[in-house]
This record gives C-alpha cells, sequence and structure tokens, in this order.
C-alpha cells in the first residue's frame, strides 16, 4: 500500500464525476417533491362553467355568484350609475381598459356585453381581496365625493363601477372580467365565451 | 449514594466522552461577562417560549384535524370540549405572540450593543435565519385554525408573491396546490408548522448558541471579556471579568422565567385574546372564501412590514415594489454587521448622531405597527374629525417607510466616512471590582 503512487488526476476526475452524478440524482429526486405542490387533478378539474338567472337582481344591487371559488360579482347597474363612468376616465389608471383584464367583448366603455350589466371577478388586483360594493352616489369616509363603486378592505384600494382602479392605490389594475354570455336575456354563463368571439 | 452517582457519572463518560466536556464548556466553564442587565434575559426566554411552544403544538396536534372542512371546528372541539384545552390552545396562541415581543427586544439588544459585529456576525446572521424561520412559522400557524382571517391572511400573503412578473401566477397556485387556498393548502401549512420548520427552527437554535460560546458572549459595555484581563477566582486562564454560566446566570435566568410566566398566565388567564391583539375576532368565524373580513389587518408582529406593501403603491402596472420594500425591510437586517463599521459596539460609548438615528428608527418602527395594525386609520379621524384618511395615512405612513429605510442608510454613511466622535471604550468592564 504505502509504496503505491497516487495518480491525483484519477483520484481528482473520480470525486468530480461522483459528486455531479450524485447531484444530478438529487435534483432528480427532488423533482416529484416539488411537482407535488401543484394542483392536483381533482382541483384542476373543478372548473366547470357556472349559470345564473339575472330576473331578481333589482337596479343597483350586486349578486355574488361562485365560479372555481372564485368571487363573481353581478351588478345590475342604474342609468346613474352608468353615467359616472365618463366623469371618472381622469382619475383612473387605465380608463380605457388597455391592460388585457378583459375578453375583447368587454373592452369598452362599460366593460361589459350589455351595458346594464356588469360580471366581473371580484378580486383585488392588489393581493386578491373581495372588494366591498359601494354602489351608492354618495360621501364615504374614505372619499367624500365618492361615485359609487368597489372599495377593497384589505388595503383601501378604490374601483369605479366598472371595476376601473383609481390612481394613487395599492391595486396596479382594473379588476378581470372573465369569460361569459347571456344564454337569453335573463340568464348569463360564466366561464364560456359568446358564439364567435374566441 | 454519592458513590452509586459518580459511579454512573464514570459510566456514561467512559461511553459518551463527549458528554461532560460539553456541559463544562456550555455551562459551568463557559465564562459569561459579569456585566449582563436586563437586555439579556431575551435570549433564554426565547428558547424557553419556544420550549413551551413545542410542548403545547404537540398536544393541541392530538386533537386538531388538518383540513378545510374540519379544521376550524376542532379548534372549538379543542376550546369547548377537551379538557383543559382552551388553556393549552391559548398557551400556544399567546406564546405566539409573547415569542415575537421577546424576539424583538432581544434583536434590539443586539443592535444597541453592537453584538452583531465582528467576531459575531455569524451569531447574527443565524439569528435572522431564526426570524425568517419563525415567521414562516407563525405565519403557517396563523392560517391552521382555519378562521376568516386564516382564509384571507392565508391568501393576501401568498398573493404577495404572484406580483413577481412572469412566473407570479403559477408560484401562487403552486404554493396554494389549488386556485384559492383549500384543503391541499390547509394541509401543508400544517406539515410545515408542526414538523418540516420546527425541526429547521431547532437546529438553528443549537447552530445560534454553539456559534455564539465559540466566540463568547458581548455585553452591555461592548468590552471585549475573552481576549482582555486574565485570572479570576475560578482559574488563573478564564477572563477576569467573566463568572461562569453555571450557576450564576443560570439563577439569574431563573428571575425572568418567573416573569415572564407571571406575564403570560396574566394574559392567558385574563385576557387571552389581548382585546383582539393576540387573537383576532373575525378569526372566531369560519373561513369563507366569498366574504373578506370587513378589515384585514395581519397580527401585530407582522405590521410594521406589512404595513410597508401598503404604503408603497403600483407604477408600470404592477405591484411587486411593495413586496421587494417589504422583503427588503427585513433583508437589510442581515447586513447589519456589515452597514454598522463604527469600531466602538456599545450604545454607551457611541456619538450623539447613532443615538437621534436610532430613535427615529423607533419610532419610524413603531409608526409602521400603527399603520399596519389600522390604528392610523382610526385615530386619523378621532383626532383630526373629518379628514381625508387615506391621505393622511399614506403619508404618514410613507414617511415612516423612508426612516425606516433611512436609517440603514445613515447609519453606514456615518460610520463609513467618519462622521461619528465616539468616547473612549475601558478595556475592563464598567462594574468590575
Ligand atoms: C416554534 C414556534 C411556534 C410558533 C411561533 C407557533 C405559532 C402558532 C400560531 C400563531 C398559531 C395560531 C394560533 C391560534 O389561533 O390558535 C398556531 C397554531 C397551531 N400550532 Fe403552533 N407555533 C409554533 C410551534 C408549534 C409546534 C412545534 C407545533 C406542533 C408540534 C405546533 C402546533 C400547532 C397546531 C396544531 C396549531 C393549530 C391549533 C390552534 O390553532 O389552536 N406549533 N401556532
Ligand atoms: S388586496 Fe385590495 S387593496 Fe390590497
Amino acid at each position: 500500500m504505502a509504496d503505491e503512487v497516487v495518480d491525483h488526476g484519477r483520484r481528482r476526475f473520480l470525486t468530480v464525476t461522483t459528486a455531479a452524478v450524485g447531484g444530478i440524482g438529487v435534483v432528480a429526486a427532488a423533482v416529484p417533491f416539488v411537482e407535488s405542490w401543484q394542483p392536483s387533478a381533482r382541483a384542476r378539474a373543478a372548473g366547470a362553467p357556472v349559470t345564473q338567472s339575472l330576473k331578481k337582481i333589482e337596479p343597483g344591487q350586486q349578486l355574488i355568484v361562485a365560479w372555481r371559488s372564485l368571487p363573481i360579482f353581478i351588478v345590475n347597474r342604474t342609468p346613474q350609475q352608468l353615467a359616472t363612468l365618463p366623469k371618472l376616465n381622469p382619475r383612473l389608471v387605465d380608463p380605457n381598459s388597455d391592460v388585457g383584464q378583459q375578453p375583447a367583448y368587454a373592452k369598452n366603455e362599460t366593460r361589459s356585453i350589455k351595458p346594464q350589466w356588469l360580471v366581473m371577478i371580484g378580486i383585488c388586483t392588489h393581493l386578491g381581496c373581495v372588494p366591498d360594493y359601494k354602489g351608492k352616489i354618495e360621501p364615504e369616509p374614505f372619499d367624500p365625493n365618492w361615485q359609487g363603486g368597489f372599495y377593497c378592505p384589505c388595503h383601501h384600494s378604490h374601483y369605479d363601477i366598472a371595476g376601473r382602479v383609481y390612481k394613487n392605490m395599492p391595486a396596479p389594475k382594473n379588476m378581470e372580467i372573465p369569460a361569459y354570455h347571456f344564454i337569453d336575456d335573463t340568464t348569463v354563463q360564466i366561464g364560456v365565451d359568446p358564439k364567435g368571439a374566441a | 449514594m454519592s458513590n452509586v452517582w459518580s459511579n454512573l457519572g464514570d459510566w456514561i463518560t467512559e461511553r459518551t466522552p463527549g458528554m461532560l466536556p460539553m456541559y463544562r464548556k456550555h455551562m459551568t466553564e463557559y465564562y459569561a461577562p459579569k456585566n449582563f442587565n436586563l437586555w439579556y434575559y431575551f435570549g433564554s426566554l426565547a428558547l424557553l417560549v419556544l420550549v413551551a411552544q413545542i410542548i403545547t403544538g404537540i398536544f393541541l396536534t392530538m386533537n386538531y384535524n388538518p383540513s378545510a372542512a374540519g379544521a376550524f371546528d376542532s379548534v372549538q372541539y379543542i376550546m369547548r370540549d377537551v379538557e383543559w384545552g382552551w388553556l393549552i390552545r391559548y398557551m400556544h396562541s399567546t406564546g405566539a405572540s409573547l415569542f415575537f415581543i421577546v424576539v424583538f427586544l432581544h434583536m434590539f439588544r443586539g443592535i444597541i450593543y453592537g453584538s452583531f459585529k465582528r467576531p459575531r456576525e455569524l451569531v447574527w446572521l443565524l439569528g435572522m435565519l431564526i426570524f425568517l424561520v419563525l415567521m414562516a412559522e407563525a405565519f403557517m400557524g396563523y392560517v391552521l385554525p382555519w378562521g376568516n382571517m386564516s382564509f384571507w391572511g392565508a391568501k393576501v400573503i401568498i398573493s404577495l408573491f404572484g406580483t413577481i412578473p412572469v412566473i407570479g401566477t403559477h408560484l401562487v397556485e403552486w404554493i396554494m396546490g389549488d386556485f384559492l387556498p383549500g384543503d391541499a393548502t390547509l394541509n401543508r401549512f400544517f406539515a410545515l408548522h408542526v414538523v418540516a420548520l420546527p425541526i429547521v427552527l431547532l437546529l438553528l437554535v443549537v447552530l445560534h448558541i454553539a456559534a455564539l460560546h465559540e466566540v463568547g458572549s458581548n455585553n452591555p459595555d461592548g468590552v471585549d471579556v475573552k481576549h482582555g484581563v486574565k485570572g479570576n477566582r475560578w482559574s488563573p486562564l478564564a477572563p477576569a471579568d467573566g463568572i461562569p454560566f453555571h450557576p450564576y446566570y443560570t439563577v439569574k435566568d431563573l428571575v425572568g422565567v418567573g416573569f415572564l410566566l407571571l406575564i403570560a398566565a396574566f394574559i392567558i388567564f385574563f385576557a387571552p385574546t389581548l382585546g383582539g391583539w393576540f387573537l383576532e375576532p373575525d378569526n372566531s368565524i369560519a373561513a369563507n372564501n366569498l366574504v373578506t373580513p370587513a378589515q384585514i389587518k395581519p397580527v401585530w408582529y407582522f405590521s410594521p412590514f406589512y404595513a410597508i406593501v401598503r404604503m408603497v403603491p403600483s407604477f408600470m402596472d404592477t405591484a411587486v415594489w411593495g413586496v421587494i420594500a417589504m422583503f427588503g425591510s427585513i433583508f437589510v437586517l442581515f447586513a447589519m454587521p456589515w452597514l454598522d463599521r463604527s469600531p466602538v459596539k456599545s450604545i454607551r460609548y457611541r456619538g450623539r448622531g447613532y443615538k437621534i438615528a436610532l430613535t427615529v428608527f423607533v419610532i419610524a418602527f413603531l409608526g409602521l405597527c400603527a399603520v399596519g395594525t389600522d390604528t392610523t386609520a382610526e385615530v386619523i379621524p378621532a383626532w383630526f374629525g373629518d379628514v381625508d384618511v387615506t391621505f393622511w395615512e399614506n403619508l404618514f405612513g410613507r414617511l415612516m417607510t423612508l426612516l425606516y429605510f433611512g436609517f440603514f442608510v445613515f447609519l453606514w454613511a456615518y460610520t463609513y466616512f467618519g462622521w461619528e466622535t465616539t468616547k473612549p471604550v475601558p478595556d475592563r468592564v464598567t462594574t468590575h471590582d
């Protein structure tokens, strides 16, 4: 043993390759554990479209339905509420809905298919709270000149009655409009685009 | 009798030679500076609270049901039906808040006496890692009762990662294991809270103490005791200003233990929710993914960091800046040993500029606490009447955020450019005989 010559180059090569192969093995073995945190097949499957009748929603009222466990706001907007929309443009971040927070068929002044009906994912674009519906055009503690809209209780972002966010708020974007379409005059289906729209 | 004990001692020592030297190194022959004051209680108290959390936690686990359908009810069951369950749960929930009080004071001690400086940088870094893991541990524990605040707290905190460009949305789904916090989220948080993070925490604490005992404790004078004058009444080679940890500091720490237990008992028995500060009222309502509580605010110990998220506005179409600032407010503390370049450790011998800056920093921290806990949102209308609350709160909060970060910038410049006039540091601790 003692008089054997040590081949250092060979020893280093073996050390490095052993470490590299072992390292690759460790990374490969970690993949299933990391991937196990992805939404499971069951969670992914639970996302079917939702159908909702609009008959019982009075003017000025909001209804919240769940779709993919997300709160969907449906608001029957009054003409007074709709009249506030153009006036608010200078106070908003994205008055013309240029950021892709809605399907093309809802990229308009009212951010909806029919002006009267707002259908929107009621999730604040800041950190995901559900904003409160403050539909009345009246002074509020957080804004003496309130024009009606949504108020996020978490970090106080303000949105107008079309879900467009005010300037200088923690939230960066307008609230998202989901894919939806009207089955008939008084029924919407959420999760499916109108026929013809992509 | 004593013969039996010493025989047993020999028997063990022969088989595990490391045991006795270890006891000596960390207890009877660990020479700690003799001038420790009140601030030096908090390390051993943190250890006490850690042990208390583990014991009460293990007993909670015996009746807790980690599922979205069963968690809330099982906590109510612990509170109402399990014999003494209410006591064990209140010990655990009060312990969580006391943990942070103790740890904040422990960290503050490190700052005022320069304990993070050479040669204790590693002790400080390990401490900061403990702090990070502790925050994760507390956050996940907070989610477990699956009340409405648990749910929304989880949602908001996880969404912080959603602000990261490109990968954000996927990262959030990966953390939650679903499109909203649900069973998958609760179960993985349970596994982390109850098994993974406590193990990591214990390991880090052992390393933290080992690293400290290697270089020796600092003290309120910031004097190097270990390399100073030698010779005390136990050994001519031991530091002159050092006394054996056991029995001197074990006995001293027992006094602290008594005080802490007294305070804890008072809270547990007379004010377990501490007016909503230790346990929030909205969390006694079961989780509901369609209704956000009217007021979402984090538990007090997260509030200063969380306030920073709120105070930084979005720009360039993204909310990521607030999140960066929040993580920055914690990570900047890791850099303390390299930001503060003053050769003087203890505040007792440091310049006036340092003392003023530190006072401002404490005010900024408390100010951010007030913003984060929504105290400002209540106080502003109460004191100033009909004013624009959002405007004034943002103004105040942003000022506090600037002062918080400003402290670190100032500290670096003040010590780097040599603007500080320090007082001479004595070479023995001031109370030596
Ligand atoms: C190391 C420090 C720890 C901290 C800071 C901590 C913090 C917390 C917090 C804040 C809660 C929520 C309080 C509540 O509303 O009840 C909680 C709950 C819980 N913790 Fe811990 N914990 C720690 C260690 C542990 C350990 C080691 C275990 C188990 C081995 C454990 C088991 C539990 C269980 C089962 C719950 C849910 C039951 C309940 O909410 O009452 N904890 N923890
Ligand atoms: S989640 Fe709505 S403002 Fe932060």
